[in-house]
């Protein structure tokens, strides 16, 4: 059902081969420009759900106005998009929506978890949602609160601005797909459990409670 | 003190109404189970009371699990700006049934659905009894039970493998199954679940 | 139903072969016995702009003709009602900021005048003025989101922008009250959590004066614009009877010619004793819902001026009830007075008890009318928190509006409805 693609669900135990080409004065140099090109010109896909969606608005609206960072363009299609902002809570139900959307993506795709509850479940550490999107897609930068300011949102993408500018061409890994593997999960499943632990001052909702 | 509309409802019902108390001003009314429908309509058009207005409907489970489940009416009348309960309690040992009252009013159509979806009470007469914020397929029960843990029965590890697994394109309500059905775009397993006119009640 | 006829771009544009104006008739029969008769399924969402959140619609079409419209929710449950079961009555007012994010202030208010009604409390004056302050300045932020975003959906940008504007500026006023632009958790039980900071009403004040020109810009936009009236005269129109039948509320009720708002029929917190007006439509389309928005804005305006008129005389006037066992003694007591201290752990640790009981409490939200239902056991913990979701109910309508619509006038129906999907699915 739904999402079986020839799994790499971890590629940990395997032999990795780092890198095809050995960087050089040209491959820097492309790295430089292709770089600078792909941080400045993000066109974000908006994946709002909840309170966070809000406070995105706000940013795209005008006083934050997130189009000074390329970003003018907002993409509702996922098939032209370059950066899955998730803003808000993500439940089971839609995960398989953000995991679908995800996959649509064409290369390079980055995502940022904005909000509490999209980097780990926040306040809702219960039957109805995923705790933290990073079990379902891979995640490249988390940005806290609840919601996350303005301000914490375009900081959380100026860091996937460095951190785009520091890729290179040289690491063919990077643009590898992350997907779903046989077992039907993107991590391995003691990973998930463990992800999924209580914590903070969720310790005393246990599962008998 | 108590709604002026009791007297006349004991009149009308006798045995029927069960008890009648007040709680922080509201009346209360409890209500037996075979008779919950004809209180209702008859609370809905009998002149002088009038509750035409359903403000919710929704069901309270106790933590002492001897107490039953009640189905929780919320009536107003927006002529005459009253309110009044009207609960019926339903016997844990019982199938959890109740006739739904769609027929009197339509916006009782998703909150008994939610009612259904979230403590497994069946509403006879509904017209599309099945989940509505939970999926179709959920298996682990009715999330709002005593009985059910605030993180769900299964782990984490196999809610998101549940989850990844769902197919966000299917259809799932009879309807549609009945539209793409006529116009030839269905799958065979859904072909089969529509002859089968299955709703995808739990086990 | 009406056929439609078109200018047709051939190749000379709108030409035929002999020199005259060529309208071609689109629509039923005609031409091909299948054309036009074809059914389709058109799905909308979860991951939609114009769906306002995750709502995901399953249309079946005719043609352009919607014949069903099947909303598919819940992508957003977050299971609020059993996180409420498992925390004190104090402890859910952060959840209340998260269900209806449009206006959490309200939201906050509604949780404690449910409790409040439970315990039997009465609230202090200035509190009761300040809470009226907090719904009015949420209903005025979330109808500017509703105006912004349905604004988007039929085609203009920019009153999002005018709407963002003013909104960041309820925001600051938001932020220097509370220390959050959005998830406020302003009020308590028997109380609030904090008296307004010195100088905040001038900055109310600045607002309430200087907002109207932001409507009157949004009138002279959208009220006569022949765009606007196209797309919303006529369409998703109501009846007053299936109105109340469909147990809507708030604006939707209203925009179908059912005078009742809470605010006035079933008074809290003084509002019989404010001077507003509660705008009535007579066709409930769209349209009229756009209108009672607007004025619901300016009425808004008018209780913040005369709120904010009560509060100088309620200068230095406590918040907080003077109940021990509700409210937190002051932390210089409680460090002192050894009473003081037992009150200040008991209700730490164990939190707010009201008797054994139940309350429900309606309030007139934005979307409409927000009731909180609480049964308590006696215990710190409520055995059932209910949210009555006034956009739940109003978007359950949503199937009747649509039938026989155009499938563009979908979004426009789906707009109108006001829906915050954080409050359909809880």
């Amino acid at each position: 059902m739904g999402l079986s693609n020839p799994a790499t669900e971890n590629r940990a135990d395997e032999v990795t081969t780092v890198s095809s080409i050995s960087p050089n004065w040209v491959t820097t140099r492309l790295d430089f420009l292709t770089n600078w090109a792909r941080a400045n010109s993000l066109w974000p896909m908006p994946f709002g759900t909840a309170c966070c969606a809000i406070e995105y608005m706000a940013t795209a609206a005008s006083r934050f106005d997130i189009a000074r960072f390329g970003m003018e363009r907002q993409s509702f299609s996922p098939r032209q998009a370059d950066v899955l902002i998730c803003a808000g809570r993500l439940p089971f139900k839609l995960a398989p929506v953000i995991r679908r959307i995800w996959d649509q993506m064409p290369q390079p795709k980055w995502s940022i978890s904005m909000g509490a509850c999209a980097s780990s479940g926040g306040i809702f550490d219960n039957y109805s949602m995923v705790q933290g999107i990073d079990t379902i897609i891979p995640v490249d930068v988390y940005v806290p609160g609840c919601p996350p300011r303005p301000e914490g949102l375009m900081y959380g993408i100026m860091l996937l601005q460095k951190k785009i500018k520091g890729e290179t061409i040289a690491d063919d890994m990077l643009r590898e797909e992350k997907l779903v593997g046989p077992s039907g999960l993107f991590l391995p499943a003691e990973r998930v459990d463990e992800l999924s632990e209580p914590f903070g001052n969720s310790v005393h909702q246990t599962r008998s409670a | 003190m108590t709604s002026p509309s009791i007297p006349g409802l004991r009149a009308e019902f006798g045995p029927a109404v069960e008890r009648v108390l007040v709680s922080c001003g509201d009346t209360i009314v409890y209500v037996t189970r075979d008779r919950s429908h004809d209180v209702l309509a008859w609370l809905k058009d009998a002149p002088g009371h009038q509750f035409n207005y359903l403000t919710d409907v929704t069901a309270v489970e106790y933590r002492d699990s001897e107490l039953p489940l009640e189905v929780v009416y919320q009536l107003r009348s927006l002529s005459r700006k009253a309110d009044i309960r009207v609960k019926v309690a339903l016997d844990k040992r019982a199938p959890l049934q109740v006739r739904s009252v769609v027929d009197l009013w339509r916006g009782a159509d998703w909150l008994e659905r939610e009612v259904y979806d979230l403590f497994g009470i069946t509403f006879t007469g509904h017209p599309d009894l099945r989940r509505i914020l939970m999926w179709e397929t959920y298996a682990e029960g009715y999330p709002l039970r005593k009985d059910f843990p605030l993180r769900g029965h299964f782990s984490r590890a196999e809610q998101t493998r549940q989850a990844l697994a769902a197919n966000p394109e299917a259809h799932y309500s009879l309807e549609e199954l009945s539209i793409a059905e006529a116009f030839d775009e269905l799958p065979p397993d859904m072909r089969q679940r529509l002859a089968r006119g299955e709703r995808g009640y739990l086990k | 139903m009406s056929l439609r006829t078109v200018e047709m771009a051939l190749a000379t544009p709108g030409v035929d072969r002999d020199g005259n104006a060529s309208r071609v008739p689109l629509g039923v029969g005609g031409y091909d016995e299948d054309f036009g008769a074809e059914h389709m399924l058109v799905n909308i969402g979860p991951q939609h702009p114009a769906t306002h959140g995750v709502l995901r619609l399953v249309i079946e079409l005719e043609g352009e003709t919607v014949k069903r419209c099947i909303p598919h929710v819940g992508y957003l449950h977050s299971g609020f009602e059993k996180l409420g079961e498992y925390r004190h009555y104090n402890q859910i007012i952060p959840l209340t900021d998260r269900t209806d994010y449009l206006s959490p202030m309200a939201n906050n208010v509604c949780l404690a005048l449910a409790v409040e009604k439970l315990m039997a409390l009465e609230v202090t004056e200035r509190c009761e003025v300040l809470r009226v302050i907090a719904c009015e300045m949420s209903r005025i932020i979330s109808h500017l989101v509703w105006l912004g975003t349905t604004g988007i959906d039929l085609g203009a940008f920019t009153p999002f922008l005018w709407s963002f504007q003013e909104r960041e500026r309820i925001y600051n006023l938001q932020e220097s009250w509370t220390g959050a632009r959005l998830t406020t958790s302003l009020t308590r039980v028997g109380g609030m959590m904090a008296d307004i900071p010195e100088g905040w009403e001038a900055g109310l004040r600045d607002f309430t004066r200087t907002f109207p020109d932001t409507l009157k810009e949004v009138d002279t936009m959208f009220t006569r614009n022949a765009i606007w009236i196209g797309r919303t005269q006529g369409v998703g129109a109501l009846t007053a009877d299936e109105a109340i039948n469909y147990s809507l509320s708030g604006p939707m009720l209203r925009a179908s010619g059912v005078d009742y708002d809470v605010r006035k029929d079933r008074p809290y917190l003084g509002y019989e004793s404010y001077d507003f007006d509660v705008p009535i439509g007579e066709h409930g389309d769209i349209y009229d819902r756009y209108r009672i928005r607007l004025e619901e804005m300016w009425q808004s305006n008018r209780i913040l001026e005369q709120a904010l008129d009560r509060l100088q005389g309620l200068k230095g006037a406590p918040i907080n009830v003077d109940d021990p066992r509700v409210i937190l003694p002051p932390k210089s007591r409680a460090m002192s007075d050894m009473e003081a201290m037992i009150f200040h752990f008991k209700q730490v640790m164990e939190g707010v008890k009201p008797p054994a009981g139940e309350a429900y409490m309606g309030i007139e939200n934005p979307k409409g009318e927000l009731g909180y239902y609480f049964v308590s056991d006696g215990t710190a913990k409520p055995v059932r928190w209910r949210i009555r979701p006034p956009s739940f109910l109003n978007l359950a309508s949503l199937p009747r509006m649509c039938e026989g619509a155009l499938l563009s006038d979908v979004i426009a129906i789906n707009a109108s409805v006001d829906i915050v999907m954080g409050e359909v699915d809880r």
